[in-house]
């Protein structure tokens, strides 16, 4: 599975790393949902933590589409909802 | 799918954004061949945007070094004006010096602060602007290649492949530049404020200027003091004259020696 971290690249994940994200993007899901800065934070940082230190990078070169995306490591829970929310991601 | 979309996950959902919008551009080109021109061509407009967007943000960060460097010296003038005060013994003139530079200090601090967010903003995107031009160089070849291989239909699936993969990088660029513009925009106003204060002579009036009242009273205080040891001297002056007619002061008084006592000091041949 390829993961992309929104400003910081791609990473590839085997199966077994990426069964390891799927409660944290599942909890990061939950504090995006009911508004918990804090607690959104946390996991944010865990999911990239997980993804940068078990995944490996992929090329920079590489044209591969990523299968989950992850917000930018400082993103804030306001800046997240509003990238759920909009259409405003300028693809040029 | 409007039910589920809001328990679906964060991650799912962002990939589906910008895959969604990949897509939406693909249906607006009818031939496909066309795609890939236009695209590279869009690829390197962004790439141009930010390259330019690292250059704009290193003329931020340097602003704000050149600006700390000033407030740095106007700090450390402070001190040295609380020092010189404090050896003349005006602590109240020592206390406002230090107040001011407690107020300069606090201002560095926060373009200390200013700096390392545009110092990070930088690197974030000379990082994507890797990535976009890696990713561009391998799109223009694919492009050619698709061009010179295949017929329209066959290559409908490889140009969807290169476009959806240039598309999300182009976004996620795209969104590095929006947040470095969002800082840096929001420094520059600071920053202008800072150049304004600067200016005004607020901060910098420097010595002697007549906005500064504790240097104008050191200055005072510095001219009193010539004055004195002027007088000092005259009045030392006055008195070596008068010192053969007061033979009784007498022996303490070695400038008005005139034994040459130099003369009497043995040298070795």
């Amino acid at each position: 599975m390829i993961v992309r971290i929104l400003g910081a690249g791609q990473y590839k994940l085997d199966e077994a790393q990426a069964a390891r994200l799927t409660p944290l993007d599942a909890e990061l899901t939950a504090t995006v949902d009911r508004g918990d800065e804090q607690a959104f934070k946390q996991a944010l940082d865990a999911a990239v933590t997980l993804v940068r230190e078990a995944g490996s990078a992929v090329a920079a070169d590489s044209l591969a589409t990523s299968d989950v995306i992850l917000p930018s490591p400082d993103a804030s829970l306001t800046e997240v909802r509003k990238l759920l929310a909009e259409d405003g991601i300028a693809l040029g | 799918m409007k039910g589920t979309a809001a328990s679906m996950s964060v991650m799912k959902r962002v990939s589906l954004i910008f895959r969604a919008k990949a897509n939406k551009a693909l249906d607006r080109m009818e031939d496909p061949r066309e795609t890939l021109d236009y695209s590279y061509q869009q690829q390197v407009e962004m790439l141009t945007r930010v390259r330019r967007g690292v250059a704009d943000v290193a003329t931020s960060r340097k602003r704000v070094e050149l600006q700390m460097n000033q407030l740095q010296k106007e700090s450390d003038r402070r001190e040295t004006q609380a020092r010189t005060a404090l050896a003349q013994g005006r602590e109240d003139l020592a206390r406002a010096a230090l107040q001011q530079k407690a107020g300069v200090q606090g201002q560095l601090n926060d373009l200390q602060s200013q700096f390392a967010s545009l110092q990070e903003q930088e690197e974030k995107l000379t990082f994507a602007s890797q990535q976009l031009d890696a990713k561009v160089q391998t799109f223009r070849t694919r492009k050619e290649t698709i061009k010179a291989t295949y017929t329209a239909a066959e290559a409908q699936t490889r140009i969807n492949e290169a476009f959806s993969g240039i598309s999300e990088e182009m976004g996620d660029v795209g969104l590095a530049i929006q947040r470095a513009e969002d800082k840096t925009a929001q420094m520059q106003a600071r920053a202008g404020a800072i150049d304004e204060l600067l200016a005004s002579g607020a901060l910098e009036d420097h010595v002697g200027g007549s906005h500064d009242a504790i240097q104008a009273e050191l200055d005072k205080m510095g001219a009193s003091t010539d004055v004195d040891s002027e007088l000092a001297r005259m009045k030392g002056e006055l008195t070596s004259k008068s010192v053969p007619q007061i033979e009784a002061n007498g022996s303490g008084e070695a400038a008005a020696d005139p034994s040459g006592a130099s003369a009497a000091e043995p040298q070795d041949g």
